[in-house]
């Protein structure tokens, strides 16, 4: 493997630069990786993870790792996530010493097959470990494609939440919002795959564009870092003298946003805009009013960078975090647990399961626990009625508990 | 014996009991009521019925004790339906008055209520009421009967209160099994509202809120018409439930230590203070702490009022109870329980009494027959409506005298 030499990472540390290397994992993850534009992420390291030796065999990575074992004979996962997981965690080594010397990992990988969703948790882990910032760009697979594929997309998307610093998740489903009913399936899958491309790339510019408005790593870390969310993002261009307006209606409108919803509920917004030379003041000005009176809640870290080449297209890249809770050490903990354990069997995957599900309830980690104990109390003559749901509370169950006044 | 027209009788098919009660309308249409049978029901939870067999058997032996009572034979009753699945709401309908010289004829009235009345339900549910509020002349408001006025537009405010057809329909099925008509059904809110409030009440502005065992139902009267209405499946039985699973104690001893105990505060006396349970025999079980029985009651209690004040607040209708909350129901007897509800509601409070009727007075200041007696009121009125009949035709006269009086 001709890894990037430590002199070269430590050159473009030295400049500034974070060292960014960008792996694409399983089929869609490598293809992906393929369709980047290389002169764009000038500076990155590509390298394509997969268990399937014939999509590797096509790939231009410079840095290729197959990871095998007898039990697969050389023909991939087979779409069994447990099977891609089991090996990634069997060479885990070899994936942490790939990350070493990297200030950002970026994973692109569609979830829902056996090596993307097996291996991406692992190695979300691994670059962690190695010491550096995960952002983790993934499709989740169309509705239609069955609900095996959906179960273990979902049940990795939860992991790789727990593991990596950001996550950029893309619910294929929602394409059907940007296209119309006659396109082509080539089309779609590349309409959704340059969603997800253009996430990366409004993510990369931020890193690297000498900006009018700079937009440090720092900040970037500090947006996804301790903030285990899910992140939506956007990314709006327009052409002309009325851009600025344009842009922001189709930020408002855009589908991947909710139509604008998502912003009112994040707690952190980045904005990064990109224009020509002749990027005024107002335009910057005008974004960000509506930006900011969008998300009222929303600490909002802004860039705005000069591309000679972009003409009078005004592009503006658009990454909201949801609420989402604080990285507590607990709970770092209990995932390492649960994923050490090297064959993954139920219980470990029970675990790590209710470690996402606390996840997505926003609620720290204590309070949860408190919580399962509360379901199991009785409703003692209300048991088996229908229970009386008001604002999501359960009446049946005593109001003493439910507001937790002590007895005793 | 004598003509049963004049006999109406409400059944109420509770979770804590059912309720007979017979009231007989004098020729002047005044109710008087003459008989009351009841049984513990014990096929009911949250108001709706869960063991057909227990409930008919008990509807047999209240409506055997009423007609002992009352010495009728009882044909037919207004039934009481309650449950979490009842809801109202206000809809508009609207009219345009189309004949030549712009006068608001009898058939645009109809015409105007038809399309109130028309409206988007679930498939499985079913209208319960559809009561008029006000009408509305090219927008001017207040208008209680249209016909003769000239207009171009019609509109109609209406209440509908609508609830899951299956059921409702499990109640009335249970009553015909026991050879008994059903005359209508009534929405048990309703009823109490109809037993407990003056019309100068129900002008001022008031909240009837029953607390039954299962349910509580709220009314909002305004103006003299209803202007919100809706059930909470919670209840006494939510609070007994409540005392048994704090305190560990069985159900049924938990009733006993709510009616004996219960407060809807905290007390002075009950700081600190130890009861000890015994059995049969008197050996003692365990001791309970009086205080954590009145907060575990008093938070319940509390938690139902703020419901109910913040459904008020959301309708807009909190600065129109001019007259206050009034209670009823069983649940309402818990001891301070106005004063709790005072501090809710930051509006006087009144335990109800069923003042519009006549009778055995002992039944009417019960708070818990207030439903029972109140579907009885509601009866003797549409039995009012209802076209002329041979002996009845001195009451109609003199409906018809006081019409004349009035025009």
């Amino acid at each position: 493997m001709n890894m990037a030499t430590p002199d070269q990472d430590s050159l473009f540390a030295a400049a500034g630069q974070p060292v960014v290397k960008i792996f694409g994992v399983g089929n869609a993850g490598v293809i992906l990786l393929g369709a980047l534009d290389r002169s764009e992420f000038a500076g990155a390291r590509f390298v394509a993870v997969n268990t399937d030796p014939a999509s590797l065999a096509v790939s231009e990575a410079p840095v290729k790792i197959h990871l095998e074992n007898k039990l697969l004979r050389g023909l991939g996962s087979g779409g069994d996530a447990e099977r891609g997981r089991a090996i990634a965690e069997e060479q885990f080594s070899t994936l942490k010493s790939a990350c070493d010397g990297a200030n950002v990992v970026f994973i692109v990988a569609g979830l829902g097959g056996g090596a993307g969703s097996g291996i991406s948790p692992v190695l979300a882990r691994a670059a962690h470990e190695a010491g550096a910032i995960v952002l983790a760009f993934v499709m989740l697979p169309f509705d239609c494609e069955g609900n095996r594929r959906e179960q273990q997309a979902r049940q990795s998307l939860d992991q790789i939440k727990s593991a990596a610093d950001g996550v950029i998740c893309l619910p294929s489903q929602h394409i059907f919002k940007l296209i119309d009913e006659n396109t082509s399936l080539i089309e779609t899958f590349r309409v959704t795959g340059g969603l997800l491309l253009e996430g990366m790339r409004g993510v990369w510019q931020l890193l690297t564009r000498p900006g009018l408005i700079q937009v440090h790593f720092s900040d970037v870390c500090a947006l996804v870092r301790d903030r285990h969310a899910e992140n939506a993002f956007a990314f709006v261009e327009a052409v002309g003298p009325g851009r600025a307006r344009e842009v922001v209606e189709k930020i408002l409108a855009h589908p991947l946003l909710d139509e604008g919803r998502v912003l009112a509920e994040s707690e952190a917004v980045l904005v990064s805009l990109t224009a020509g030379k002749d990027l005024s003041m107002a335009e910057v000005n005008r974004v960000m009013e509506q930006v900011k009176r969008q998300c009222v809640h929303a600490q909002i870290i802004m860039g705005a960078a000069v591309d000679l080449t972009a003409r009078d297209k005004l592009s503006v890249a658009i990454i909201a975090a949801k609420q989402g809770v604080k990285k507590t050490e607990e709970h770092t903990h209990t995932t390492t647990r649960s994923s050490h354990a090297p064959p993954p069997n139920s219980s470990s995957t029970r675990e790590s399961s209710s470690v996402s599900r606390s996840l997505r309830a926003h609620k720290p980690n204590k309070l949860v626990q408190s919580q399962l104990s509360l379901t199991i109390v009785s409703k003692g003559r209300f048991d088996k009625s229908e229970p009386t749901i008001h604002h999501g509370e359960d009446l049946d169950v005593p109001t003493f508990l439910r507001r937790g006044v002590g007895m005793n | 014996m004598f003509d049963d027209s004049n006999i109406v009788v409400g059944l109420e098919i509770g979770t804590s009991k059912i309720c007979v009660v017979v009231g007989e309308q004098t020729a002047e249409g005044a109710v008087n009521i003459i008989g009351l049978g009841q049984s513990p029901s014990n096929g009911v939870r949250k108001g709706e019925i869960c063991d057909t067999e227990k409930v008919e058997q008990e509807v047999r032996a209240a409506v055997f004790e009423a007609e002992q009572m009352a010495d009728v034979e009882i044909r037919s009753v207004y039934l009481g339906v309650t449950g979490g699945h009842v809801r109202g709401f206000n809809n508009r309908g609207m009219h345009p008055v189309v004949s030549a010289d712009r006068e608001i004829s009898e058939d645009d009235v109809k015409d105007v209520i038809k399309n109130a009345k028309a409206i988007n339900l679930p498939a499985e549910n079913t209208v319960v009421h559809a009561v008029r509020q006000h009408f509305f002349v090219d927008g001017h408001d207040g208008v209680t009967n249209p016909v003769g006025m000239l207009g171009a537009r019609l509109e109609v405010d209406m209440h509908v209160i609508h609830g899951h057809a299956n059921r409702l329909q499990n109640a009335i099925r249970l009553v015909r099994a026991t050879q008994l008509e059903v005359d209508e059904i009534v929405f048990t809110g309703i009823a109490s509202s109809l037993a407990l409030l003056t019309p100068d009440q129900k002008e001022l502005g008031a909240l009837v809120i029953d607390i039954g065992g299962g349910t509580t139902e709220y009314v909002v009267y305004s103006d003299g018409v209803i202007k919100h209405s809706g059930v909470l499946a919670v209840g006494s039985d939510h609070v007994s439930n409540d005392l048994a699973y704090g305190l560990k104690v069985p159900l049924s001893r938990a009733e006993k230590l709510k009616r004996e105990y219960g407060s809807a505060f905290v007390t002075d006396e009950a700081r600190g203070q130890q009861i000890s349970i015994t059995n049969d025999l008197g050996l003692a079980l365990k001791s309970v702490n009086v205080e954590h029985l009145q907060r575990i009651m008093s938070l319940r209690l509390e938690e139902i009022f703020e419901i109910i004040a913040h459904e008020m607040e959301k309708a807009g209708l909190s600065d129109y109870l001019r007259a206050g909350v009034f209670l009823c129901g069983g649940g309402s007897r818990v001891t301070g329980l106005e004063k709790l509800a005072e501090r809710v509601f930051q509006m006087t409070v009144t335990r109800g009494h069923s003042t519009t009727l006549g009778g055995i007075t002992a039944a009417l200041d019960q708070p818990e027959f207030a439903t029972s007696i109140g579907l009885v009121k509601y009866g003797s009125l549409k039995n009012r409506q209802r076209p002329p009949r041979p002996g009845f035709s001195s009451g109609l006269r003199s409906a018809v005298g006081k019409f004349f009086q009035r025009a």
